[in-house]
């Protein structure tokens, strides 16, 4: 692995983020060339913007994955309804801190990105929908809102057009399922976050105030901005076909150099990630998994090897380290890259308290409205949680992947997925530990306490 | 509301059987209509859709199509390739389409009703043997037939308060609530009242008001119904009676002329309860909560339960005499009630017409909810039209029977149930004149009658209510009357044949219709009792359209356009 050499990243969202002579002020982004893209998507017919956008083939980067150029698409654009467009800035998911780089290192390229985005679909109102403990990220996009209004990139009559978009911040009240676009839609309505059922509801046709919505990742509205500079055929050079541009990877865990990295798509390993980039593990440790894409993709055992045949036709034989980091290699190695949240364990890690916690967590965000997840998160915390106590039983493992099953796919949105991934992956990859539990159920004194 | 009355049907199949269902019609309504239950606790059909609850999760697919030339794919024995959707899908949320393929018995449908039966049990009190809703609930029913049987749950259940106040009327039990959110849809969207909501989240989600707000409008107890579980209970209702041991009758309700259907539950001739019955061209499946009320007017202190001569207690025989004694021969003024049913106006109108009475009849008129409470607060205004009591609208008052009295244009008055003094009538012009009183509770005018014949209230007989939007309905007795009481009719019988040469007319409903059908020009003509007891009966309103009718917009009822004169 070390004869290799370090990959170099490619910072494009990022590049001006840690340049000690950057702020997040107006100035700064206007000496690097900024609001030059929005001067030149508005000499442009905006369904052209749409077209470059659907070209450059951009993935969101929000955790599905589903093409922006896309989504823009399905927008119904007859109804004669206002259209809406939101930045999802809830980011919330374990692991992942990439959109709070941005928006507290570079918010004027969150806002050119997110005008280009409103100019393209003719989007009169703008909101930034932002997580409820970002309070530092929620004043400087305020702050920078103003500047940008100040200077005519934002507000009335943008760059001396016709053509007006407010642009709002929004703070969340602080709930992870306000990341789901419609469970979002519904907050920023001021109502409880519980997602909508689609049919009928999809935020294209009807979404804010019933209205055509269009909710994008931070991350995925910044690449506008960038696809506008090149062009849509050019950026899809980056990367990889189908997994085109860049993506900010975060890792956290047990490396010597967490934090975030920006890579084109495909351009290193995880191997080469955890190794190279991030300095490998602590002296002594081995790896024993990862969590390639937040805390609700499956996680990945160290020793699994994974073969099959990729889209291309190709046939792979990896082992965890060989797995690119895209978003078709996570998927071929039957987990996701999700948002990116690489979450790093080493052999010091109590597999059945990662569970526990991992559990803890998404009892306490189900908002409570499908039966399968409402219940089924809290009993399998619950399980887990004896387990951890000492309680174990020998049946426990088989009940967990039961009842994880049991919420799969079975409710309204992605929190059910959410919630019975981590699960399922565990029971399957580490069966062992959990029956151990039986025989073992003493905690290690090195253990911290649960969430 | 996703399902639409429509006309057009579409095929599907259904179980792998094909059959026709209306157009747009949700899955859960279209299997039902053929006979296959797809359970569901969120899903109302009166209401908007939730989806949460995730009980009707079934199978679904349409017939797959190359996506170029748009030609249906079909498989090797040349059936049309059905792409199956990989997750199940909610029924009460998918709309049905020609050629959709349904699965509601598969093995994964069967698994997923199991799977989320045990959820909706895992927190769930299993407090059945002090619930008020077992007997009727939900949870029991789906349990015994998707259920797994036993439990696998060994952790501590949640703990929530078991008896909230929500409003004067409704007391919640968190601990049996599956947050179905029907209470809450229903708050939103009939009543308009939005006081309900859930607060924190995940399987600690719990019901309550707004802050400083109460569930007291007079629809709060819809919720109760409503509610598929024990949470919601009528705080009226609630520990007195097992429902199985209630017997339940089709009943009307007589609070006004929004004619709700109702079913009033009695145990051993004992009252306990009135809740509504769906009917989707009336009341859909609502009622007032002020309707509910009137089942304890029957054991009220001021109940007439016997038979009285100059305020002296005597058989009903006695007192049938003394009334032929009274009205015979002389001018008789008749105070007819809107609350009486139809057959009883009719035999009323018959003593009248063959004894050349003077018809005397008030309207109860207050404000209107603009829902199923209406301006007119009797039952039957419109059967005092149809039986020919009366040509004109009754006004909220009897002044034009006290211009009679002091004219001296009437000898004695027979009174159904009206307050003759709450009516605007001079007492001064009553001196003299006897009195008839034939009603269910005392009041100034039986107090001062000569002759007072108790009768029974909507809750003791069967009859017949034309509401206001002159839909004939029938209710039926619930329990029997008190001993020695006879119901209205039998009286207005008697007095009719003791009164009259002419044929007689035996008591009983069915003979009064065979009457009422023979009179020439009248709008019941071509209806029997019998298709009014299967269902409501549209009745011909075209005669009286220039009336004014002091109801306005509501619930399944449109005024109608009045000429301007």
């Amino acid at each position: 692995m070390s004869n290799k050499s370090t990959p170099t990243e490619r910072r494009i969202i990022l590049k001006n983020a840690d340049d000690p002579n950057y702020s997040n002020k107006i100035s700064c982004y206007l000496r690097e060339g900024g609001y030059a893209m929005l001067k030149k998507s508005f000499k442009m017919k905006p369904e052209e913007i749409g077209a470059e956008v659907l070209k450059s083939g951009v993935r969101g980067r929000g955790g599905a994955g589903f093409p922006a150029g896309m989504k823009w698409k399905f927008l119904d654009r007859k109804s004669g309804k206002p259209i809406y467009l939101i930045c999802n800035a809830d980011e919330s998911e374990p692991g992942t801190f990439k959109d709070r780089q941005i928006i507290h290192k570079d918010p004027h390229q969150l806002i050119e990105g997110m005008m280009i985005a409103a100019y393209a679909i003719q989007a009169k109102q703008a909101f930034i929908y932002i997580r409820a403990e970002f309070f530092e990220g929620a004043r400087i996009l305020e702050s920078a809102i103003d500047e940008a209004k100040a200077k005519g990139f934002c507000g009335d009559k943008i760059l001396g057009s016709d053509f007006s978009c407010d642009l709002v911040v929004h703070r969340g009240a602080g709930a992870y399922i306000c990341g789901e676009e419609t469970g979002l839609i519904e907050s920023l309505e001021g109502k409880r976050p519980n997602p909508r059922i689609k049919p009928p509801y999809f935020p294209a046709v009807l979404g804010l105030y019933q209205c055509p919505t269009i909710v994008n990742n931070v991350e995925t509205l910044c690449n506008v901005k960038h696809i506008m500079e090149i062009g849509g055929d050019e950026f899809a050079k980056i990367g990889k076909p189908n997994n085109t541009g860049t993506r900010i990877w975060c890792v956290s865990g047990h490396v010597k150099k967490p934090g975030y990295y920006e890579f084109e798509c495909g351009a290193l390993t995880m191997g080469e990630m955890i190794y190279d980039v991030c300095g490998g593990l602590l002296p002594g440790r081995s790896l024993q998994a990862v969590i390639p894409g937040g805390s609700s993709s499956k996680i990945l055992r160290a020793d699994e090897r994974f073969s099959g045949k990729l889209k291309d036709g190709t046939d792979f034989d990896w082992g965890v380290e060989d797995i690119p980091l895209d978003f078709d290699g996570p998927m071929a190695a039957g987990t996701m890259s999700g948002s990116g949240g690489i979450i790093v364990m080493d052999d010091t890690v109590d597999m059945v308290e990662a569970m526990a916690n991992i559990n803890a967590f998404y009892a306490h965000e189900s908002c409570g409205q499908c039966t399968p997840c409402r219940e089924g998160s809290l009993w399998m915390r619950k399980i887990t949680q004896r387990m951890c106590d000492g309680g174990a039983r020998e049946e426990d493992a088989d009940l967990l992947l039961s009842v994880a099953n049991q919420i799969e796919g079975r409710t309204i949105c992605a929190f059910g997925e959410a919630a019975a991934w981590p699960t399922q992956s565990f029971i399957a990859k580490f069966r062992d530990r959990f029956e151990d539990k039986v025989k073992n159920p003493e905690r290690k004194k090195s253990s911290l306490q649960l969430i | 509301m996703i399902s639409k009355k429509n006309s057009k049907v579409v095929p599907i199949v259904l179980d792998g059987k094909e059959v026709e269902v209306p157009e747009g019609m949700n899955l859960v309504d279209a299997a039902a209509l053929h006979g296959k239950e797809i359970p569901h606790y969120c899903y109302h059909p009166q209401l908007s859709v939730a989806g949460n609850c995730r009980m009707c999760l079934i199978e679904m697919g349409t017939p797959m199509r190359n996506r170029e030339t748009g030609e249906a794919i079909l498989d090797d024995d040349g059936s049309p390739r059905i792409g199956w959707v990989p997750k199940p899908v909610i029924g009460c949320a998918t709309n049905v389409s020609p050629g959709m393929h349904v699965k509601t018995e598969s093995e994964k449908v069967l698994g997923c009703r199991e799977g989320v039966m045990e959820f909706l049990l895992v927190n769930h009190p299993l407090d059945c043997p002090i619930c008020d809703q077992a007997g009727e609930c939900r949870l029991q029913e789906f349990a015994t037939d998707y259920g797994r049987g036993y439990s696998r749950f060994v952790e501590r259940k949640n703990v929530k308060p078991k008896r909230t106040r929500l409003g004067p009327r409704v007391t919640l039990d968190d601990e049996r609530c599956i947050l179905c959110s029907r209470c809450i849809r229903f708050c939103q969207e009939v009543p308009k009242d939005d006081v309900l909501g859930f607060v924190d989240r995940g399987s600690f989600s719990t019901l309550t008001c707004f802050p400083g707000r109460e569930l007291d409008n007079n629809y709060s107890l819809n919720t109760v119904d409503l509610c598929p579980v024990g949470a919601l209970t009528s705080s009226d209702f609630r520990f007195k009676m097992r429902v199985w041991f209630l017997k339940d009758a089709d009943s009307i309700c007589p609070e006004s002329s929004a004619g709700c259907n109702t079913t009033v539950s009695s145990r051993e001739g004992e009252l306990y309860r009135i809740t509504p019955r769906r009917n989707d061209l009336v009341n859909d499946s609502w009622m007032p909560d002020s309707g509910r009320e009137l089942y304890k007017s029957v054991k009220s202190n001021n109940r007439i339960l016997s038979s009285r001569i100059d305020q002296n207690p005597c058989t009903a025989d006695e007192a049938i005499i003394e009334s032929i004694r009274l009205l015979e021969g002389k001018k008789i003024g008749i105070v007819g009630s809107c609350k009486s049913s139809l057959e009883e106006q009719f035999l009323l109108n018959q003593i009248s017409l063959k004894t050349n009475a003077v018809n005397f009849i008030r309207g109860h008129f207050e404000e209107d909810d603009g829902i199923l409470l209406s301006a007119d607060r009797t039952p039957n205004l419109r059967g005092a039209l149809i039986s020919g009591f009366t040509q004109n609208y009754p006004k909220d008052n009897l002044v034009s029977l006290s211009q009679a009295l002091d004219q001296n244009q009437l000898d004695v008055l027979l009174v159904i149930d009206e307050d003759l003094e709450a009516a605007q009538v001079d007492i001064a012009n009553l001196e003299g004149v006897p009195i008839v009183f034939i009603g269910t509770h005392t009041n100034s005018t039986s107090n001062r009658a000569s002759v007072v014949l108790p009768s029974l209230t909507t809750f003791e007989k069967s009859g017949t209510f034309v509401n206001r939007s002159f839909y004939a309905q029938v209710f039926r007795q619930a329990v029997p009357g008190p001993a020695g009481v006879l119901p209205d009719l039998s009286l207005l019988s008697r007095l009719h044949n003791g009164l009259t040469e002419d044929e007689e007319i035996s008591p009983d409903q069915n003979s009064v219709w065979k009457v009422m059908n023979n009179v020439s020009g009248s709008v019941l003509k071509e209806i029997s009792l019998t298709d009014v007891r299967k269902d409501a009966v549209l009745l011909d309103s075209s005669k009286w359209s220039d009336l004014p009718f002091v109801e306005s917009k509501a619930l399944h009822f449109e005024p109608a356009t009045k000429v301007e004169a």
